[in-house]
């Protein structure tokens, strides 16, 4: 069984060249970060806080977050990384404020072990993407994914959406490696046993397995 | 090797991260274990799903606002 590749993202230099012109004060060079990132950070706020308009705030507000701190930017991660921390540093922000009976953190929901081993072993039909359209698949999955704890969707975003590494992800999340690697196992487990009731073969015969 | 040992290893297995004598041992446990077969392939496709997927669209006027906020700070 082959492995999963991330995404190739642009190249590292040229990042950093922009980062760079920009902290010289060209503008041009910021807006390029903006236009080459937006859309990643509007797609984890969406993740993070459910909510289109939140996500719409969180963009803004990480972007101009970046702009105004760009100066403090190290550059010993990739300004991506950095970026990932500031939005979703305030897409957890709105979360709270949304759920102020609850603390949101990314320490919460951790389980027991046995909470991650699967209950539903049915296998998926081929194709299963191909049984919906494409406004009921992004239904599906958004539904999905809503599901899972904020601390296990925020892992799964960063690493397997947008294609992090788990070193990137821990320290966009300032969380060890063996937290992320545990809690993105769980959530790639749990999301697979929920889709599953969408995406399960469909079974002729008794309908009674 | 155990379904649990194998679950462990799952999330590293997928992304390619473990030793070559790790690797065999995984793989030799999905020649005969269905269960955890099934679970590695259906697991691997949800990821590849999600990946490829357009969720969201940016939309055009957000783009417009955060460019003339970021002008005006």
């Amino acid at each position: 069984m082959e492995t999963i590749q991330n995404k190739v993202e642009g190249p590292v230099t040229d990042e950093l060249t922009l980062v760079r012109a920009a902290k010289q004060g060209d503008d041009s060079a910021f807006e390029e970060l903006v236009r080459r990132y937006d859309r990643n950070v509007f797609r984890i706020a969406q993740h993070i806080t459910q909510n289109r308009e939140d996500a719409e705030d969180v963009v803004q507000e990480a972007f101009l977050k970046a702009y105004g701190n760009l100066q403090k930017f190290q550059e010993q991660s990739k300004f991506y990384t950095w970026l990932v921390r500031i939005a979703v540093n305030e897409a957890l922000m709105k979360l709270r404020r949304k759920k102020p009976e609850r603390t949101v953190s990314l320490d919460e929901d951790i389980k027991t072990e046995d909470d991650s081993l699967p209950r539903e072993i049915a296998d998926w039909s081929p194709n299963p993407e191909q049984q919906y359209t494409q406004a009921e698949m992004r239904e599906i999955l958004s539904k999905t994914i809503q599901g899972l704890p904020p601390g296990f969707r925020t892992v799964f975003v960063l690493r397997d959406v947008e294609g992090l590494s788990t070193e990137e992800t821990a320290a966009a999340l300032e969380l060890s490696v063996p937290a992320v690697k545990s809690r993105l196992l769980r959530a790639r487990l749990q999301l697979r046993e929920r889709l599953g009731r969408y995406f399960q073969k469909r079974e002729s015969g008794d309908g009674n397995q | 090797m155990k379904c649990s040992e194998f679950l462990h290893e799952l999330t590293n297995y997928l992304d390619g991260v473990i030793d070559e004598t790790t690797k065999v041992e995984l793989e030799n446990h999905l020649s005969w274990c269905h269960n955890c077969y099934v679970v590695c392939d259906t697991t691997k496709k949800k990821i590849e799903i999600y990946r490829d997927s357009q969720l969201y669209e940016l939309p055009e006027d957000l783009r417009t606002r955060l460019r003339s906020a970021i002008m005006t700070k």
